[in-house]
């Protein structure tokens, strides 16, 4: 077969033709893989969340509602309920501090305001360093711990949190994104306070803290 | 040239990583684990495969002038029915290697083969050298994965069986350079002789 000629209208006939087919094939991929691409994401939020709080037997995500993070954005809060009686809050917050790129963790917390238990989510950290703060070691220290009274700040800027060795950055930026999980959720307004605890969180005295950080 | 040497000329003759030094920015960015880098290689061997074989099918189909153009939305296709897939089917994997699965369009080694030698030759052939590249390909992203990963964290496929951290600048950028420079040097002396 002779090779096609280089005219306009050859050129113009191969590029669309190729173009539709190319375009056909991707439709129809994008088709078979849509529903297990939306499973898999659906799978690790719930993952995430049943991780992070204790157990319940509603479905948070059903139930999810968006607190504002007083910075012009909002995060979203699942509430986890068993038989009723809210058991804890799992809140998908973000830190934009993290090493390289944002950091997305998901935190959870009991009713009133302590860390129940943390799990990150999505991140571009440098891989044997910023990675280990998805470890025990460093983040079984936060649990137990209600942020009103434990400063979540590391070592090097005053605080008691034991960073990871050569990734400080990264450590800053897992705290921060709890901070910024606590504040929206419980030092905010919006917190309507239903499980009776007293919660004593200065919101002058957050602000301060966050200025401090920078 | 027979149809083996065709096939195993991308293994070790003209590896396209330590020999032909194409495709170092996927090389260098995802080989930070043994698993990410075999990950890397398969993506692009697919993609490899995929672009060879319908380039070398509808090579001649193409006018000489839009024979890049063409090429590139062949590849690109390719790339993103790859980058769906792995989304759906191994979310995991897919998020590790994050944007360099979509960069594979832009890797040289996948034009490279089509322009050079795909469309230049008959399908089989063709098939054969995007299968040899690819799987090369993967096998020197694997070694330099498994190399990194062993002097970095101490750990291999993720089993660690060293405790504590290992020499930290091997899972960092410059290590990259290091150890792939190393390895060229080593199959250069093996060649040599």
């Amino acid at each position: 077969m002779a090779k096609t000629e280089s005219t306009f209208k050859n050129m113009v006939l191969t590029l669309t033709l190729i173009a539709f087919v190319a375009a056909t094939c991707l439709g129809f991929v994008y088709e078979l893989t849509k529903k297990p691409i939306e499973m898999s994401a659906l799978k690790k939020k719930l993952d995430a969340i049943k991780l992070v709080v204790p157990e319940f037997t509603n479905n948070p995500d059903e139930e999810v509602f968006r607190v504002a993070t007083g910075e012009g954005d909002s995060l979203d809060v699942y509430p986890a309920k068993k038989d009723g009686v809210l058991t804890g809050y799992a809140v998908n917050t973000y830190t934009k501090s993290g090493f390289s790129g944002d950091i997305r963790i998901m935190a959870g917390f009991k009713p009133d305001g302590t860390i129940n238990y943390i799990t990150v989510l999505e991140h571009k950290e440098t891989p044997g360093l910023g990675t280990k703060m998805d470890e025990p070691a460093f983040k079984n220290q936060f649990i137990g711990k209600n942020p009103s009274d434990f400063v979540l700040r590391v070592n090097k800027d005053g605080g008691p949190v034991d960073a990871i060795t050569a990734a400080t950055i990264s450590s800053r930026a897992f705290c921060d994104a709890v901070q910024r999980a606590y504040n929206s959720l419980f030092a905010s307004g919006q917190w309507d306070g239903n499980s009776g605890s007293t919660e004593s969180t200065d919101p002058s005295d957050e602000s301060k803290k966050e200025k401090n950080k920078e | 040239m027979n149809q083996l040497q065709n096939f195993t000329k991308g293994f070790f003759r003209e590896n396209p990583l330590f020999v032909l030094v194409l495709g170092l920015c996927p090389a260098l960015a995802t080989t930070t684990s043994a698993i990410n880098g075999l990950g890397m290689g398969i993506a692009t061997t697919f993609v490899l495969l995929g672009s060879n074989t319908v380039v070398s099918l509808i090579s001649k189909l193409i006018p000489d002038k839009v024979r890049i153009p063409s090429f590139i939305v062949i590849i690109a296709s390719f790339v993103t029915i790859v980058d769906l897939l792995m989304n759906a089917y191994v979310p995991e994997l897919y998020e590790k290697l994050g944007i360099f699965i979509p960069l594979i369009v832009v890797n040289c080694i996948v034009l490279g083969r089509a322009e050079a030698f795909a469309s230049k030759n008959d399908l089989p052939t063709a098939f054969l050298d995007g299968l040899g590249m690819g799987l090369g390909f993967t096998m020197a992203l694997g070694i330099l994965g498994a190399f990194r990963e062993i002097a970095g964290s101490g750990a291999i496929f993720n089993y660690k069986f060293i405790n504590g951290d290992g020499i930290l600048v091997f899972v960092l950028a410059p290590g990259a350079f290091i150890a792939l420079g190393y390895l060229i040097a080593f199959i250069n002396r093996i060649r040599k002789t």
